[in-house]
């Protein structure tokens, strides 16, 4: 339990997503410009982890890794290719359920709702799940099970969440602001991400 | 021969080296050209990669083009640049297993690369496959010239080599009495945020004459 909380806190602030690991960029410089379509992708791409990391678990776990089908056989080159169809087949139905429940959010997300199949947070998670599990059970970073995947995933998808609901309201007050212009737009993003991941850097020697 | 190197896809191959750069200009594939750019040589071999990657997935994906229902295009796409990412992961650990190593899950990555889905979408669906491979291998050099500005800038100054090999000399360190020091905060990686927002500012200051 105590290595579950250790593992959610340190995916939110230490390994956060954007800031360590500049995972799923690209919708995140593109749907900050207003908090709360901001907040909707960050739900969405949360919901989207939270699903598929414990599945690619249960999939590295008893599937792919060395001796879980035939003895003697690693299948684990094959993790690319599932890993990713069970990410398009999730966002498919996430897809579906925000279109039935949310019209608006839906409109509001257009083409990025179904582009978080190809948001590397989503892909990075699972990648960097399996990575994990090969680690020593004393690192903080190790996952053993599917609850300690599943506290990764949510920590990682509220890492997420954060730095995108944040960066969106740094960016609303930015409208009004004088920025050279060859520099407005992405340039001025750029700097804004890397002054908050600064920010973020002093959680770096957090020990849990 | 000469309808080969046509104009139209001369243009294919050079626009996305400047004008239209993948990473300055259509903001595509940033997470891996901020990640994997604190040394030189991850950068050159993950620019390599991504150039191979996408000119052959162009290819394949410009063979198919008539007979991909447009429904499951997505998932067609996908597994197409799944199966030739995981060849090129392979070849990596066989042949280059330090740098695969440095580079960790961000080979992976490059199937969730926007390039790929992008040039996918944008070109190969409607094109012919040579000016496709054109196209993809235009794309990968524009993304892989930026990886290796920011790669560059960051190991020059970071670590003070480049490639692994010193290039400030020894005695200009304050450990050896000199007056130099790394500066530290280039191997972290909000500083590749900011020197990649700088390029993007430097290359539409150049190019505003141009549009």
């Amino acid at each position: 339990m105590e290595h579950m909380i250790s593992l959610f806190v340190r995916s939110i602030f230490v390994d956060n997503m954007i800031f360590a690991f500049f995972l799923g960029m690209c919708s995140y410089l593109a749907v900050s410009k207003n908090v709360k379509t901001a907040l909707g992708l960050g739900i969405a791409v949360t919901f989207v982890l939270l699903v598929t990391v414990p599945v690619d678990y249960l999939l590295q776990t008893k599937l792919l890794g060395p001796d879980c089908l035939v003895e003697g056989v690693d299948l684990s080159f094959l993790a690319f290719i599932l890993f990713i169809a069970v990410i398009a087949g999730i966002v498919q139905l996430v897809e579906m359920i925000v279109e039935r429940f949310s019209p608006s959010l839906y409109a509001s997300l257009g083409i990025f709702l179904p582009l978080i199949a190809v948001n590397c947070a989503i892909m990075g998670a699972s990648l960097f799940m399996q990575q994990r599990i090969s680690m020593e059970p004393t690192n903080a970073q190790f996952i053993g099970g599917v609850g300690d995947s599943i506290a990764y995933a949510l920590g990682s998808g509220i890492g997420w969440l954060l730095a995108i609901v944040g960066l969106a309201a740094i960016r609303e007050k930015m409208a009004y602001t004088d920025v050279p212009k060859p520099l407005q737009g992405l340039g001025i993003t750029f700097i804004t991400v890397g002054l908050m991941a600064m920010a973020f850097m002093c959680f770096s020697g957090l020990n849990i | 021969m000469s309808k080969l190197f046509s104009e139209e896809n001369k243009a294919a191959f050079s626009n996305p080296l400047n004008l239209d750069n993948p990473v300055t200009v259509q903001v595509l594939g940033i997470c891996s050209a901020l990640a994997v750019t604190s040394q030189l040589e991850p950068a050159i071999v993950m620019g390599l990669s991504v150039t191979v990657i996408t000119a052959f997935s162009n290819v394949i994906i410009s063979l198919l083009r008539k007979t991909i229902p447009n429904r499951i295009r997505i998932i067609v796409q996908l597994v197409v640049v799944a199966a030739l990412v995981t060849i090129v992961s392979q070849m990596l650990k066989a042949f280059a297993y330090d740098v695969s190593v440095q580079l960790s899950v961000y080979v992976g990555l490059i199937i969730t690369n926007c390039i790929l889905m992008g040039r996918l979408e944008a070109f190969a669906m409607q094109n012919a496959p040579w000016p496709s491979f054109l196209d993809g291998i235009g794309n990968g050099l524009g993304y892989a010239i930026i990886l290796v500005i920011v790669g560059f800038v960051r190991e020059l100054f970071g670590f003070g080599t480049l490639f692994g090999i010193n290039i400030i000399p020894q005695s200009w360190y304050v450990s050896n009495g000199g007056w130099y020091m790394d500066n530290g905060m280039m191997v972290m990686p909000a500083m590749s945020l900011i020197i990649v927002g700088c390029v993007i500012w430097a290359h539409r200051s150049i190019n505003k004459e141009a549009k």
